[in-house]
C-alpha cells in the first residue's frame, strides 16, 4: 500500500494572534502539525502496519516545516517531502497548493492519500478535495472510520453530527475528522530513527512547474483582528432575581429572545 | 458590473435550508444588479423552486435524477457543472455546510477557479466584491477578492442576511436533464445521531456545557433549556473528552465553529481553544461557579452560580416569557 499524507504546519492552537505590518505576526509563536493532519498521519501509520507498504508525508511551505515533518517521521512515517515554495511564490492560495501537490502526486501511484479535513489557520478545507479532483480519484471528507478490504473501502463520514457509511474503492483520498483515532506521541527511539529517515526537498522547478501555472486565483487584501469585546455585565443579588434580570436583558436589551 | 450568479439550494429533509436563503442574499450582492439563478438538485425537488424565487432568486434551474436523491460529491458535481456549462455564470454561491464544504472544492478543482470558503460578509468596494472570512478559528479575519475567473464563495450559516420573502414574486423554472454516471462513492447507510431537531451550525441559540456539567445526565437541563429556546446543545472539548457527550457536539478550534444570536455557556471555563469556536456569537451568556473563569471575559452577561440551579430557573423564566409573548 502506497500511502501519502498531506500535512500543514500551523500555529499552535493556544497561540494568541497579533498582526504586524498587515500580516499575522509569527515572531516567537509555537508551530505544530495541524491537529487534523495528526489524525491523518496516525491513520496512515495504522493502515501501513495492517496492510504493509510505505507512508510518505508531504508538505508545501518553507524550510521551517522540516521540524513538523521530522515529528511525523518520529511518529512512524517512512519518508517526508518538503516542496519548498519560499523563493518562488510570494502569494499562494488553495488553488496553488493543490496544483503543486497534484503535480507531485500524479506519477506516484498512490493507493491512499490522507489529509486533515481543515487546517486551523486558513480554515478553508479545500486542498484535499481539490487534489483528488486533479488526480481524478474519489474522495470522502471528514471521516471518522476507515476499513480497507482488498480494493473495497468502507468509510464512516461525519455529516454535521450524523454518520454516513460509504463504500468506495482505491485509489482514494480521505480527510480526517476528530474521532478517527488517537494520534500517538513520538517515542524516544522514534525520534532517534526519524533523524536518519529520508526528507527530500523539492522546488517548483523539480516538478516542471512555472510560477504562472500555480498563480493564485484569489488575493488577501486585508487582515485584521476582531473588535475587542467590552467587559460584560456580571449580575448580582439573589439568584432568582438574577435569572429574572437576565431573561429581561436578553429580551429587552439584547433582543435575542 | 452586472453578473449572473448561481446559488445552490441545499435540501434537507425535503426543505430548503436557511443557509440557502442567505446564499441568495450573498448572490444578490455579487450580482450587482444582474441575475440570481437558483439551482436545485435531487430526485424530486422542483416544488421547492417557488421558495427560492419568493426568497429572491430571479429564476431556477432544476436537475432531477434518481441518482441525486442522496448527496454524493460525484453526482452533485456533475449536476452543478452541467448547469454551469449551460448558464455560463460569473458567480456561484453555496452554503458552507457539510455538503458545501465537500462539494465546492471539487467544482473549483474541476474549473481551476478560486474559491473563498466560509464567508461571513460580502461588500462591494471600489469595483471589487470583497469577501470577509474568519481565519485562525475567528481569532482574526481576512478580506479577500477573486483575481481570476469565477467568483465562487461558500457562506457560513447565520451570518449573511437573507432577502425579504415576497410571496407575490414569480420567475421562470426550467429543467435541465443531466446524465449522472460513475458514482464512485456509494452511501450504504445514514446513522442519525444525537443531533435531532435543530442543527448546531445553523442554530440561532446554542446552550453549551463544559466539564461543570459533570455527567451525561448533567446535559439534561441544558437540553430542556435549548428546547424551550428552539436552540441546539453544544459542548466544550472538556465535556467531550470526559465522555459526557458525543464529539459531534464539540465547539472549538477543533470541532464546530458557531455564531448564533445567543450562546449560553454553562460550566465552561473558557479555554482559548473553546473561545475560538464561539467568540463571534452575537450575545454570550456565561453561567459558572467560578467568578474568575475566563468565560466571563468574553460574556455579555454573566451569572456566578451553580448551573444546576441556574439553568432550570432560566428554563422556567423563558417558558413564562413565551406564554406571555
Amino acid at each position: 500500500m502506497n500511502i501519502f499524507v498531506l500535512m500543514k504546519r500551523t500555529f499552535d492552537t493556544e497561540e494568541k494572534i497579533s498582526i504586524s505590518g498587515g500580516k499575522i505576526n509569527e515572531d516567537g509563536a509555537e508551530f505544530i502539525i495541524n491537529p487534523y493532519d495528526e489524525y491523518a498521519i496516525e491513520e496512515a501509520i495504522q493502515v501501513r502496519d495492517a496492510q504493509g507498504g510505505e507512508v510518505t508525508v508531504i508538505t508545501v511551505g518553507s524550510e521551517e516545516a522540516e521540524k513538523q515533518l521530522r515529528t511525523a517521521l518520529a511518529m512512524g512515517a517512512d519518508k517526508a517531502v518538503l516542496i519548498n515554495t519560499e523563493d518562488d511564490l510570494e502569494y499562494s492560495d488553495q488553488f496553488t497548493t493543490a496544483k503543486i501537490l497534484a503535480e507531485y502526486l500524479k506519477d506516484k501511484d498512490a493507493d491512499l492519500i490522507i489529509g486533515g479535513n481543515v487546517a486551523i489557520d486558513g480554515g478553508s478545507g479545500q486542498v484535499g478535495p481539490r487534489v483528488a479532483e486533479l488526480l481524478n480519484i474519489p474522495y470522502v471528507t471528514t471521516i471518522t472510520n476507515l476499513e480497507i478490504n482488498g480494493s473495497t473501502v468502507t468509510v464512516v463520514r461525519d455529516v454535521e453530527g450524523d454518520s454516513e457509511v460509504i463504500e468506495t474503492s482505491l485509489p482514494l483520498l480521505v480527510t480526517a475528522q476528530q474521532g478517527l483515532n488517537e494520534p500517538r506521541y513520538p517515542s524516544l527511539p522514534g525520534i532517534m530513527k526519524a533523524k536518519k529517515k529520508p526528507l527530500d526537498e523539492l522546488e517548483l522547478d523539480d516538478l516542471d512547474l512555472e510560477e504562472d501555472d500555480v498563480e493564485a486565483k484569489t488575493k488577501t487584501i486585508e487582515i485584521y483582528l476582531p473588535a475587542q469585546k467590552q467587559a460584560g455585565k456580571v449580575l448580582e443579588g439573589e439568584l432568582a432575581d438574577q435569572v429574572k434580570e437576565l431573561v429581561s436583558l436578553l429580551h429587552n436589551e439584547a433582543k435575542v429572545v | 458590473m452586472a453578473r449572473k450568479v448561481l446559488v445552490l439550494g441545499e435540501v434537507r429533509d425535503g426543505q430548503l435550508r436557511n443557509v440557502s436563503y442567505e446564499a441568495v442574499g450573498a448572490a444578490k450582492t455579487i450580482a450587482e444588479g444582474g441575475e440570481v439563478v437558483g439551482v436545485l438538485l435531487g430526485a424530486s425537488v422542483s416544488s421547492l423552486a417557488v421558495e427560492l424565487i419568493q426568497n429572491g432568486a430571479d429564476r431556477v434551474v432544476v436537475v432531477e435524477n434518481d441518482k441525486l436523491a442522496q448527496y454524493t460529491s460525484d453526482g452533485y458535481a456533475q449536476g452543478v457543472l452541467a448547469v454551469i456549462e449551460s448558464e455560463q455564470p460569473e458567480g456561484l454561491v453555496i452554503g458552507h455546510t457539510s455538503l458545501g464544504k465537500d462539494l465546492s472544492p471539487r467544482i473549483a478543482g474541476k474549473l481551476s477557479s478560486g474559491l473563498i470558503s466560509d464567508v461571513t460578509s460580502i461588500e462591494v468596494e471600489g469595483g471589487n466584491i470583497v469577501f470577509t472570512r474568519p481565519i485562525y478559528s475567528g481569532k482574526a479575519f481576512e478580506k479577500k477578492i477573486v483575481t481570476d475567473g469565477l467568483i465562487f464563495a461558500t457562506v457560513r450559516p447565520n451570518n449573511i442576511a437573507p432577502l425579504e420573502k415576497d410571496e407575490s414574486r414569480t420567475g421562470d423554472v426550467s429543467t435541465l436533464s443531466v446524465d449522472i454516471k460513475d458514482l464512485r462513492t456509494i452511501i450504504k447507510e445514514v446513522v442519525r445521531k444525537a443531533t435531532e431537531g435543530v442543527d448546531l451550525s445553523e442554530a440561532k441559540v446554542v446552550v453549551a456545557g463544559g466539564r461543570g456539567v459533570k455527567s451525561e445526565d448533567g446535559f439534561e437541563p441544558l437540553k430542556e433549556l435549548a428546547q424551550v429556546l428552539g436552540g441546539a446543545v453544544g459542548a466544550s472539548r472538556g465535556a467531550c473528552d470526559a465522555e459526557y457527550c458525543d464529539y459531534s457536539l464539540q465547539i472549538g478550534q477543533t470541532g464546530k465553529v458557531v455564531t448564533p444570536d445567543l450562546y449560553i455557556a454553562c460550566g465552561i471555563s473558557g479555554a482559548i481553544q473553546h473561545l475560538a469556536g464561539m467568540s463571534n456569537s452575537k450575545v454570550i451568556v456565561a453561567i459558572n461557579k467560578d467568578p474568575e473563569a475566563n468565560i466571563f471575559n468574553v460574556a455579555d452577561y454573566g451569572i456566578v452560580g451553580d448551573l444546576f440551579e441556574v439553568v432550570p430557573m432560566l428554563t422556567e423564566e423563558f417558558k413564562k416569557l413565551k406564554v406571555n409573548a
